[in-house]
This record gives structure tokens, sequence and C-alpha cells, in this order.
């Protein structure tokens, strides 16, 4: 594939597509790295690899339940630790694909369109990780699955809605739901297309079952576009409800260093940062693996390194104002709350982070480096163990120095609790190269949508 | 065949002969022989002696090895209900027997709680004096002792598993071995004895084989004590101090609330003379002054504290005595602290004339008594805050002495047999005298104890020991009220006691614990042994028979108490034939004033050759005593003190989880020993807390692993003794790289409890520390609130001004109303020592389990109750060094932030305000614990309670539950304690009275520190502590509202060591 010709954007406002595609060349594209027996050796290596770790992750739970939260470094003080640490940082990575697909169609960001579909689909994934950790960072996960949900029983026991726990299992399964529905509506047209096009009769099968009897016609598209516009604006509020709900677990504590009121939108923006930084993790190797610098053109990373670097203004923002409040309230355990992260036995971590999610996205004002995929996909993953951290800092150094210092203590992670971070990192990209193995890794009829004979009238459909 | 045959035989037959085959019918041999052996099986063997004998053989010890898998005795089981119920015996309701928890000898009194005969926690009994109702760590913790799944079981010769007739049998042959020689070479080894019935059983060994020696060795032996009181009244005797009579105390290195065997009782009389309300008119408390080496929870509770080296105890006290014009005035000291410190002591001593007490350590030298005694003779305190009476051991003697003389008999081959009655002398020994080594030599060697430990290892024999809680005994307390023990269920193995040991040697080998004990009281009952035998109310008994179920039922026998004119514990042989022939019995003598005449010196007939027997009592000196030379010290290097390890003591208790998992005093250190320097030695030999380094000490090494303690003396390390065990069965047993660290390595028989010429060098090795508190500096917070008395009565509202109360106006909603009973909890901070009673207490009571050392070190202790501790001071100097302790139990918030954030409600408020934890509903997300601003909920992270060992299953209490994996939990105030009051006040149609519920910790508690009650009763005594000014709620300021408040801790210093400072404690907003 040509390389970007760099000096072009100065002059025009680049498209969102590559010239010289047709309906055919898109479609035949797209769906050839599904259809076929064949498939390069990066997704052989990276999928085995990732697929080594769902095993040690399998061990790990496995192991977690046979022993015990014991076998985490978690304590009295610090109840919480890589469990809950894992579980923000996943569902905050899952917001990114839903503000892509939902906000953004909204919005009426046509860039948008070629890479929602593995951005939905990493949302996806990421619930799935997410959604882990709720259940085994229980001490008793076999009641804790059904405990936690209001169903009626005979002993008229409900759970405890001013818990935001409780807040937290309707927010993130909703958030599953409706993600799995508007993931799985928006892949219809593509599904069939992959039923039409496919040459084995079994692929032909699970397609066709999935494409749920689409054929295409205008009253198939007029219902199609209410749907989708209909899901589109119902996921939009959860994409600011669901983070702000994991914030509250914090914000409703009354611990310093987690009661501040600060935490919802500050989550939210972080959620939006970490998930445009993985986007970015996952759409430039992909996109040089499979040659689709084409469709995802330096445009679409220079408009997701742009979000990244606003979300990750609005996160520091977010750490000048701890700080500051910190001072501000004259409480002494707030003041010590912020002076023990920033100089404490912890203060590596918030150093870092503040390496990682203050400093090193600034880059990013320089075009150069913005357009430099390379530099990208480093920043992508500095911003990545930077909003890791971030919870890290959040969680382990509140809880480690509270109240009274008779009960203060270190928290020391163990490797099972490293096994299970592998090993949901492992989940992840073994489900998502699995997706773009079976499925459509972009929206094939919305980009036809792109392309300049679309806007031809009477063009529209195929 | 014999066809011919077959066909005679036929025709021979009467009738039909009917045949089986052809070999019958021709009656071959081997017919025969077939038919013999065919049916039954083996019968021909049972004809023939030699083949039956094969054949018993085969088969008993198939049956035997049968019965190896199941070799665990099977309890009885009752299948049908009681016929004839047991009086008083309610299923479900504990019955409470009075006994004692003997330790070394001397006896600690206690209430056990039995269920349906298990008994399961141990109580103070309210009624001794020795107790009043408290009991002290070691005691606490006894219990758990019983049910050890590693005590010795059965006994043992070489190891193999022999019958109790063939110990006798053995016994007898070697007893008669001895009576040739008159018993020189037998020697008995035991603990120091307070036992009359037991002085008696030795005292009439001796008169058998008066050659025979009797050794008494505790590896805890006060000998400086004994031979300080000997020496200062001219008769062996103890000291009783009198703190509820004491205003002014300086203790010179006397660890007197922290241990020792009257420590229960001087904590609470301490305690008592420094509760200061709102009401009382005259606000005045004691002042306590502490000169000491190691830091101890005295020393902690001082208001002064001076720490020195422990040889320099003494010269202070020569220093002091001397200003106090007792013997020659020493030269003034280099140190100008020091003469400040004495100045103002002595001043203070003066002022206080027949109101102060001068209490010497028990790890001091003789001399230092002497001068103990000369000041409180000068002072007027002998005879009001100290009393000296007779002597409460049979023989008292210089154990260290006695041990090393056992020794060197040992070795140059004049032991035959010995008999090792507790103590694990190979273990506790003094690395000098070579025990185990010169133990080799002994032919015929008993080891009596309770666990199969190092010197059972040695033994020839080894004999289980009966739990305290498995026998009768009549062990005296500390101050000589005989305490009588009753066992509270049969021996769980294979145990006799001490008494039925001892009995073998005597003519009356057969006698069982109870003959012997009850037979001792009977005759003591009719005037031997120079007992006057009086009820509490000071009359006499009607009868022998009224006077021992009174003395069962209350644990003790009330006028036996040396400072009431009981007697020293005579030391007599039984009278041979009558009652009567007790000869030697001096009068009903024992009166506290003529001590001289005490008849504790062996009767003449049964006068052991002992090397180490006392000297002759020198005559009663007159007042005052010429101090005797200063014991010399050198000085050079560093000082090395020895000190008994406050949970494992000298390492008897060291298979006792829950000892060893209860955090130290003041390190809080939990299942090991480690040698405490101060932080400036620390900083000069770059040492940091768990850096191992080697002691080089006397021609010795050892190694221990450092503890950095404020307010050590910078020149001295202390050691604690008891840890290294290398057989001590499950939770004792050292590791293979903590075995090194027994400081019995490097200590010697002559100087016992410190002695210079240390130099230590660092390894570089590293050993890893538990601790449950890992911070000790309140930074600036408030969370125990201190102020002195004088600021307190200036302004009495300034405790609360520490901090802020939000007003109940706060919340929009109306407060909730607690109608009925509204529990809570006040803990005064100025009684409470910091002893962790509470803890151990809390343990027993609530099934919390053992964790073990990994999990401490991951924070994962279980305690419901902890005691917080904070220094305050300046590190530099360390004579400012304060200390404060503060339980913490759940704090029963009305705003409890637990509640809230708990998802499936298993945390909730009950009606009565209780804070309620559900464990069938946790699920275990720790959410209550991140929110609690009080860190006091603990959560199984693993299976940590012992489902699997049978042994301790007897032990829990069946009204708590034991909890699973994953579920969080908490104190709970006791509420099965609430619920079986509120049954009773049901039934009786009334009110829970006040005091009727006394939670695990308040009831153990020796200072009463913890009251608990009704906050709805405006009379009771938690709602009159709540109202004083000096209560106030931790973190208050969170809103938390919790029903557990603190009594800020007064302290009363001395204006002239601490000006009054303004305004110290004024942080608050």
């Amino acid at each position: 594939m040509a390389r970007n010709d760099q000096t072009a954007y100065y002059k025009a406002p680049p498209p969102v597509i590559e010239p010289g595609h047709t309906f055919d060349s898109i479609t035949r594209k797209i769906s050839s790295i599904v259809l076929t027996k064949h498939q390069p050796i990066p997704w052989i290596v990276t999928t085995f690899i990732g697929f080594i770790f769902v095993n040690i992750l399998l061990v790990a739970v496995s192991y977690l339940f046979l022993k015990g939260i014991g076998i985490w470094g978690n304590n009295i003080p610090v109840g919480w630790a890589f469990d809950i640490i894992n579980f923000v940082w996943w569902i905050g990575i899952g917001h990114a694909g839903t503000l892509i697909s939902a906000i953004l169609l909204l919005l009426k960001q046509d860039w948008r369109t070629s890479i929602n579909r593995f951005a939905e689909a990493m949302t996806l994934f990421a619930v799935v990780c997410a959604l882990m950790f709720p259940l085994i960072h229980t001490g008793r996960p076999w009641l804790a699955a059904y405990w936690l949900f209001p169903y009626p029983n005979s002993m008229s026991i409900w759970p405890q809605f001013r818990s935001p726990l409780i807040w937290d299992v309707f927010a993130v399964s909703t958030y599953g739901t409706v993600s799995a529905i508007f993931w799985f509506t928006g892949l219809i047209p593509d599904l069939a297309t992959f039923r039409d096009r496919a040459k084995h009769k079994v692929t032909r099968f699970i397609y066709g079952a999935l494409a749920l009897g689409w054929r295409g016609s205008a009253r198939h598209w007029q219902r199609y576009e209410n749907a989708y516009l209909l899901l589109a604006g119902m996921s939009t509020p959860l994409v600011l409800s669901v983070h702000t709900v994991v914030s509250f677990d914090f914000a409703i504590g009354i611990l310093p260093g987690w009661h501040t009121t600060i935490f919802p939108p500050y989550f939210v923006a972080g959620a939006i940062y970490a998930g445009f930084a993985m986007v970015l993790t996952l759409a430039i190797p992909l996109r040089r693996l499979y040659g689709f610098e084409d469709f995802i053109t330096m445009r679409h990373l220079e408009n997701m390194a742009k979000v990244t670097l606003v979300t990750g203004l609005i996160v520091v923002y977010g750490y000048a104002m701890e700080a500051f409040f910190g001072w501000y309230s004259a409480n002494q355990y707030e003041k010590y709350m912020i002076h023990n992260r920033m100089f404490g036995p912890y203060a590596w971590s918030y150093w870092t982070l503040i390496f990682c999610n203050g400093i090193v996205p600034q880059t990013l004002w320089i075009k150069k480096l913005r357009t430099n995929t390379v530099w990208l996909f480093i920043i992508s993953l500095v911003v990545g163990v930077g909003m890791w951290l971030e919870r890290f800092v959040i969680i382990v150094t509140s809880l480690h120095r509270d109240f009274l210092p008779s009960s203060w203590g270190m928290y020391y992670p163990t490797i099972w609790d490293f096994a299970t971070l592998f090993g949901t990192i492992g989940l992840f990209t073994t489900l998502m190269f699995l997706f773009v193995r079976v499925l459509p890794m972009i929206s094939i009829f919305e980009v036809r949508t792109l392309i300049p004979q679309a806007k031809v009238k009477g063009a529209e459909g195929h | 065949m014999d066809f011919a045959a077959i066909r005679s035989r036929l025709a021979g037959a009467d009738g039909r002969l009917y045949w089986r085959s052809l070999g019958e019918l021709a009656d071959t041999p081997e017919f025969r022989d077939y038919l013999h052996r065919e049916f039954p099986e083996q019968a021909s063997e049972w004809n023939d002696p030699k083949g039956r004998r094969t054949f018993l053989k085969l088969m008993s010890a198939s049956l035997a090895l049968a019965g190896v898998g199941a070799c665990t005795k099977q309890p009885p089981e009752q299948i049908v209900p009681y016929v004839r119920q047991p009086e008083d015996v309610v299923p479900g309701r504990p019955l409470y027997f009075a006994s004692a928890i003997p330790l070394s000898g001397v006896a600690r009194p206690v209430l056990v709680e039995s269920h349906l005969g298990r008994p399961t926690k141990i109580e103070g009994n309210p009624e001794h004096p020795a107790s009043l109702g408290a009991t002290d760590v070691l005691t606490q913790a006894a219990v758990l002792g019983l049910y050890d799944p590693d005590r010795s079981q059965t006994i043992t010769y070489r190891g193999e598993v022999r019958p109790w007739s063939a110990f006798q049998a053995a016994m007898q042959s070697a007893l008669g071995a001895q009576k040739g020689s008159q018993g020189a070479g037998l020697r008995i080894l035991t603990e120091p004895i307070t036992s009359p019935s037991l002085a008696e059983i030795l005292a009439t060994i001796l008169q058998d084989f008066p050659k025979a020696t009797w050794h008494q060795y505790d590896p805890i032996a006060c000998d400086g004590t004994r031979a300080g009181v000997r020496q200062a009244t001219g008769s062996p005797g103890d000291a009783v101090y009198h703190l509820d009579k004491a205003d002014v105390i300086l203790s010179l290195e006397a660890d007197f609330l922290g241990c020792g065997a009257g420590s229960v009782r001087y904590a609470r009389d301490f305690a008592d003379r420094r509760r200061v309300t709102d009401e009382t008119k005259d606000k005045s408390m004691n002042r306590l002054y502490v000169v000491e080496s190691t830091p101890t929870l005295t020393g902690a509770k001082a208001e002064h504290r001076l720490p020195v080296r422990a040889a320099d105890v003494e010269s202070f006290a020569r220093r002091l005595a001397g200003t106090l014009g007792v013997g020659a005035v020493p030269a003034a000291s280099q140190d100008a602290t020091i003469e400040k410190w004495v100045a103002a002591i002595a001043k203070d001593l003066q002022q206080h004339r027949g109101r102060s007490v001068v209490i010497p350590g028990d790890f001091q030298p003789a001399s230092l008594h002497v001068v103990a005694y000369a000041i409180n003779q000068a002072l007027g305190n002998v005879g009001t805050t100290v009393t000296y009476g007779p002597s409460i051991e049979a023989r008292p003697i210089d154990q260290h002495a006695s041990l090393r003389e056992l020794a060197t008999a040992m070795e140059a081959g004049q032991v035959q047999m010995l008999l090792i009655l507790g103590n694990n002398p190979v273990f506790t020994a003094p690395a000098d005298l070579k025990f185990a080594e010169r133990l080799r030599k002994v032919n015929f060697v008993v080891y009596h104890g309770l666990y199969q430990d190092e010197t059972s290892e040695l033994a020839h024999w080894s004999v289980p020991d009966t739990h305290a809680l498995e026998t009768w005994g009549d062990p005296r307390s500390y101050d000589g009220t005989v305490t009588i023990m009753q066992p509270l269920i049969d021996p769980l193995y294979d145990g006799h006691s001490a008494y039925e040991l001892l009995a073998l040697l005597t003519g009356q080998p057969n006698r069982k614990t109870l003959e012997i004990v009850k037979d001792y009281w009977t005759r003591a009952f009719s005037g031997a042994g120079g007992w006057t035998l009086r009820n509490a109310q000071g009359e006499s008994y009607p009868n022998a028979d009224t006077f021992w179920k009174r003395a069962v039922h209350d644990g003790f026998i009330p006028s036996t108490a040396t400072t009431q004119g009981g007697p020293a514990t005579p030391f007599q042989p039984a009278p041979k034939a009558a009652p009567a022939a007790a000869a030697a019995t001096p009068g009903a003598a024992g009166a506290a004033a003529a001590p001289a005449a005490a008849p504790s010196a062996p009767a003449p007939a049964t006068a052991a050759p002992t090397a180490a027997a006392p000297p002759a009592p020198a005559p009663a000196s007159p007042a005052p005593v010429t101090l005797p030379p200063q014991t010399r010290q050198e000085s050079a290097g560093l000082e090395l003190i020895f000190r008994p390890d406050p949970n494992v003591w000298d390492g008897r208790f060291a298979n006792n989880g829950w000892l060893q998992e209860l955090p130290k005093p003041l390190s809080k250190v939990t299942w090991d020993g480690t040698a405490w320097i101060s932080p400036k030695l620390a900083d000069e030999k770059r040492l940091d807390n768990g850096n191992v380094i080697e002691l080089r000490y006397r021609g010795m090494t050892g190694r221990m692993p450092v503890f950095i303690v404020p307010g050590h003396p910078d020149q001295s390390i202390t050691v604690f003794l008891g840890y290294g065990r290398r057989l001590a069965g499950r939770v004792g047993t050292a590791t293979e790289q903590a075995q090194p660290f027994n400081p019995y390595l490097v200590r010697t028989s002559d100087a016992p409890w410190f002695g210079s010429g240390l130099e230590i060098t660092r390894t570089g090795d590293r050993y890893l520390i538990a601790t449950t508190q890992e911070h000790h500096s309140m930074e600036n917070r408030h969370p125990a609130r201190v102020t002195t008395l004088d600021e307190y009565v200036k302004n009495p509202d300034a405790i609360k001004h520490m901090g802020h109360t939000p007003p109940r106006s706060l919340t929009l909603y109306p407060d909730h109303e607690f109608t009925g009973n509204k529990w809570g909890m006040s803990i005064d901070l100025t009684s409470c020592t910091g002893c962790g009673a509470c803890m151990v207490a809390c343990v027993a009571e609530n099934n919390i389990p053992v964790v073990g050392k990994e999990q401490v070190n991951r924070n994962r202790e279980m305690h419901w109750i902890r005691v917080d501790h904070y220094f305050t001071g300046d590190i530099d100097k360390p004579e400012s060094i304060q200390a404060v302790h503060q339980p913490m139990p759940c704090q029963q918030c009305e705003n409890a932030p637990c509640e809230v954030v708990c998802p499936v409600a298993a945390t909730t408020h009950s009606s009565e305000g209780l804070n309620d934890m559900v464990y069938n509903r946790c699920v275990g997300t720790r959410y209550c614990s991140n929110n609690c601003p009080y860190k006091v909920r603990r959560f199984n992270f693993l299976l940590y309670s012992d489902w699997n060992t049978e042994s301790y299953w007897p032990q829990r209490n069946p009204d708590v539950t034991v909890r699973s994996r994953g579920v969080m939990e908490k104190c709970t105030y006791c509420v099965q304690r609430i619920n079986s009051a509120r049954i009773d006040a049901k039934k009786e149609d009334r009110d829970i009275r006040d005091g009727e519920i006394a939670t695990a910790c308040e009831a153990v508690c020796p200072t009463d520190a913890i009251v608990f009650g009704n906050l709805n009763d405006r009379n009771s005594r938690v709602s009159k502590l709540r109202e004083q000014h000096r209560t106030y709620g931790v973190l208050e300021e969170l809103n938390t509202r919790p029903r557990t408040t603190y009594l800020a801790a007064l302290r009363n210093p001395n204006p002239e060591l601490e000006p009054a400072t303004t305004g110290e404690h004024t942080t608050g907003h």
C-alpha cells in the first residue's frame, strides 16, 4: 500500500476514505479478510498468545474460586485492589466504542464510519472483561451471582438499593445489553453481504441465520435506519451514565480521595480518554496488517488523537482539582491524602500516572507527532497504562492510609493479581482477533456511503 | 487304594454306611488328615499349644493393625436423653466453675464457662482477691491449650507407647535401686511449688529418700526478688503491694501492670486510684514514675518514664535513696537529667510518706530490692502500701543456682534417676549449663509435661501432664490465697497430674489427685499445717465437708492470704499414720508481723542436703536496713537484656495460636521474638526492622532479628525468651530460619536477666516480621486524646474541642428514635494499660480464627477488637517518649458508613442500635470495610476457621457462628450475651439490668476500662460515663455517631519534670 502523502493534509481537508474505491472494491476488500481460508501470520501468532493468556485466566479464576480472595494481595485496609482497578479500567475502555458509534453518529461525524464497528466490538469485549470482576471479586461469587439482582424470593429479601454496587449492577448490565444489541443491529446488513458472498454451505447457513432474513429492501433499510438511530439515542446517555455510576462506587464512600463530587465527569472523561487510546492501539496495527490505510486514514487517526488530547486535558484538570481540593478543603484527612499520593510510599504510581496521562499526551499538540503512527501507537499504550495507574492511585493510595494511622497498611499484589489482569488482556485480545476473523471489522455498507458514488442521486442502496 | 480294606469296612458296618469318598472308606491317613483340618478352619491349632500362640499373635496383630486406623479414643455418645437430668445442666446454657490456671506454680484464679461438659471460655474469678473478675492474657488463652492437638497424649518409653502400669513398674524398680542409697541418685526438678498438698508430697519423698534432692527451676525465676526480700527482712517472703493506697509510685524496672502473678490485681488497684470523674470533688489521681530499660506496659502508662540501662537502675535507686537519707549519698551522677529526676522524685515521695511506694523489678538483683525496701521503710510505706508476708513458695531458693547444681551433678554422674516436671529444661536452661548434653548421662529420666517437646525427646519416659482444666489442685495466688482447682473435663489424653506422678514416689502410689488435695485440706481443716480456715466473713466452717464444698465452689479459701495472716506454704511430710503426727506444726502462725517465724524452712527431719539450699536466715534486721554493696556491673560494650516474651512466656505457650497471633505490647509484632533496639542504636549500626544481627556475648553467639522501639535505652538490646522452639507442635515449631533466634542460646545462669559485654554485627540477612500496626504516630490527628489532670480541671471542655462534632440537625431526615434498649460502650483510656486481654477474650468468646504469620503480614488478622498504640514525644529524647493505648472494637455507629454501601443488606442496624452482621447474607464485596473509617471489619480472605482439626471443635462457643471464607465479620458487642440476658429478663418479665451483660472484653479487663450498657437507662454506668467531660467519639467529625465512646486519657505529670504547657492540644477545627 502506498504511504500517506502527508503534504496533502496541509492543503485540503483530508478525505475519510482514500480515492479510487468503488462499491465493489470496498465490499471485496473487507469481506475477503473473513471469507478466506488463509490468515496472516501475525493474526495466528497474536491469537495464539492471547489464547495462552485466556488459559492463564481460567487457571487464575479456578484457583480463586477454590481458595478465596486471599490468593490476591487484597487486605484490610486495602479491600479493593486489582479486582476493582481492572473492572473500572475495562469498563472505561469500553466507553469509546459507544461514544464513536452512538454520539458521533448523532453528531453526523461521518469519519466515525470506518472505525465504529471494531470500536463497538472492543466495547463489547471490554465489557465482557469488566463484567467478570464484580462477580469474581466477591468472597462468595456463587451467591453474589444472583443475590445482587432483585429477584423475587420466598424470604422477601431485596438488594440494598442505597448501595452504589447495586447501581453498578444495573448500569453495567444495561450497558452490556444495549451495546450488544446495538452492535448486532449494525452488523445485520453486512452479515447479509457475507451470506451472499460465502462459498461454503455451513458459512452461508450461519451468516444467513444471523442476518435474520435481510434482503436489503427499501422497507428494510427504512426500518433499519430508524432502529439504529433509536439505539444510538439509547446508547448516548449510557456513555455518560455508566461511568458516572461506576464513579459513585467511590464518590459515595466517605474515604478521603474517594469522597469527591468531581468524580462523575472526571471518570467519564477518563473513560473516553482510555477508550480512544485503546481504539488507536487496535486500529494502528490492524490497519497495517490488513492494509486498511484507505479506510482508516490519517484523518481518522488524527481525529482520535485530538479526542485523546482533549479528554486527557480534562483528566489532568481532574488531577489538578483533586490536589486543589485537598488543600482548599483545609480538611486534614484530605490534605494528608493528596500529600500521601504525591510523597507517600506509592508516590511512584502517582508520578508515573502524571507522566503517562499528563505529560506524554501533550505531544499530540504537535501535528507531526500526531500524524506519526508509531508515536501514536506508543502514546496509546502509555495512556492505557496511565489510566490503569489512575485507578490504582485512586483505589489503593486512598485506602491504604485513611483516617486512623493505626490501621494503615501496605498493599502488594500477588502473582494471581497479575495473572488475572493479563488473563483478561488475553481474553480481550483473543475475542478481538476472533471477531476480526469471523465478522467484518469495518462496516461495509456504511463505508460504501462514504465514497463519492454514494452521493450521486439514485445510487443509494446497492 | 486298598479295595480289600474298603470291602471289609463296608461289610463290617451296622446298617447303611454313608461314605463320602473312597478315601474315607479306605480310611487313609491322608484322608484323616484332610478331615482333621477341613473344618473349622485352623481348629486343629487350638489343640497345639505352639500353634495356638502363633494364631493368637497373628490375630492380635491384625486386630491391632485394624485398630491403628481408628486409634483416637471414641468419645462416649449418648443417644438417649438423660433419664435423670443432672442437676443444673440445661442444654444451651453454660455452667461456670471456679478453678485456677497456675503459671510458674502461682495460681491465677478463674471461672470457667462450660457448655455441656466442654470448657469453652475462661473468665476471672470475681470473688478472688487476685482476680476480681479479670485475667491476664496468658490465662485467657489457656483454654486453647487444653484442646491443643499437639499435646503429649500417651506415656512413651523411648518413643514407644506404654501403659501407666508399665511406667509404675519401671518407677518402682528404679526407686528400689535408690532405696539402698537413701535416694542419693534421685533428683526431682520442678517448677516452684506453692501448692501445699504438692509440697507435702515432696516433703514426704525427701523424708523417705533423705539424700535425694529437689531442684526447682523456672526460666522466669525472680531470684533477685526472692533473695532481696530475704536480705531485707531477714526471712524468705513475698512483697505484696497495695496500690489502692499509693499516690506516688516509683517502679524501678517493675512491670507490675504487664506481667507477674499479681499484675491483674495491681492493674485494678492502680486504675482505681486514677479514676477522675466530673462528679468527684477531689480531683486527684496517682502518679507513676518508671525507671526502666526495656519499655513495658507499665512504662507506657507512666507519667514519667526514664530509660536507663538495666544495670543503671540500681545506681539510680541508690542516688534516690541517698537523697532521701537512706544510706550513704553516692556521688552525683554526671547526667543532669538523672539529677533532675532524682530530685523531683525524691521530693514527690517525701511529700507522700506512707502513701507512696517504690517497686523494684523482678529481674533486678537482690541489692536493688534491699535498696527499695530501705526507701519504702524510710518513707513509712512498709505495712501500708507494701507488706512483706511469708513466702508462698514451699521452699524459696535461687533457682538458677539450683539448676546449675543439678547440671554439675549430672556431669559428675551423681544422678541416676531424674524426674523433670514441666519447664522443658532442655530448651529453657541457660546455655552455659549444657543441660541437654549432660542429661544424656542420666540413665533414668522421666519427663512430665504437656507436650512432646525438646526435653521429652531426650527423656526415657515421657508422661503426659494434665492440663490445668483437667485436674484438681491447690496452688496459691500471688497474695497467698489458696486457690482450689477443679477439673472441668476428664483428661482428654492419658494425662496424670504432678500430684499423681510424685505420689508414685511415696508409700501411697495409687492415690488420685482429688484424694490427695481433699485429704490434705481435710487434715488442714483440723489444724494441720498451721492453717486457720475461715470463710469470707471471717467465720469458721461448721465441718470439713461444708468447708471443702465451699472452697471448691468459691475456688479459693479466703483466710489463707498472707496479707490476712495466712502462713507460709508448709513443707512438711505427710503424717505416717494418724494425722496428729504432724509435730512441727507451728501453731496458728503466719501473723504478718512475725514473718521470721515462717515455717518454710524444711523441718529438721526432712532437711535436704542440697548445695542450693537457702543460707540460714539472718536475724530480722532492725530498721533501717544497711544497704548491701552495689552489685557490680561492668559496662563494657552493649548490655544484653533478657525478658520473657509477653505472649509465649518462656516458650511454653509457643503452640498456642491465640497468643502467637496476639500483637505484643508496644511493638505489635506477632509470631516472632525480636531483639529490641533504640532508634539511635539502629541508626548507628545501620539496622532496620527485620535485619538479623549476630550477638556475641560471653563467648557465645546468637542471632536475632531486630525491631526498633522508641524509648529503649541506647546502649542496651532486649531479647525475648521463648522463640526458636525446635519441637513445639504445628503452631509453635520455629522454621529453620527462625530456630537460631533463641535467646536461651546466649543466656548464662549467673546473669539470667542482663549483662554487659555484648557485641553485635549486622549479618546482612533479613527476616520477615509480621506486625499488626505499622504506624505508631497519630499524625496530628486525635484518635486517642490525652490531656493532663490540671488542664482537665481548668478546662474540662478542651477534650471535646480537640475534635469536631457535627450538629445532629445536619440531616433533613428526622432522627431515628431508639426506644427500648440502646446499647453503648465507654472505654476509659486513663485506665487502659494496653495489656491485650480483651483481644484474647474476644477471640475465645467469638470463635475468631488464627490466620498465621504470613496472613498477618498481609494485614489479614481477624481480631474484632484491637489495641491501637501510639507513641508521642521526641525520638531523640528517650525520656520524653510516651505511649497511649486505645482499644478499638466496632464503634457501632448510628450512621454507619458500612451499612449504606452493602449491596445485599448483609450489615444492617438492629432496633437496639447494634450494627449487625448477617453472615449468611454476606457475599463479601468488602465495600463495608473500605468505607469503615475505623477499619474494624475483618474479612475471611481464605478459609481461616479450622474446620478439620477435631480437637479444636469442642472449644468453640456454641452461641457464635463459625465463619467460613468469603464473609465479612466484626465485633457484635457480644450479641449472644445480650440475647442470653434478654431471655432471662423476659422470663422474669423485667428489663435487663445494668451490668447484667458484660461483653467478653469488658469482663476480662483488669482495669475496668470498658463499660457496656444501655444508653436509654439514665442510671446505667455507661450513660453516666458518656456524660463526662472527658467523653469523646473517635472521628465524630464524620457524623458517624459512634455508640462506642472514649474517655480521654488523663496524665498527672510532675510540674518539675514537665512544665505545664498551654494550648498543647488545641488543634481542632
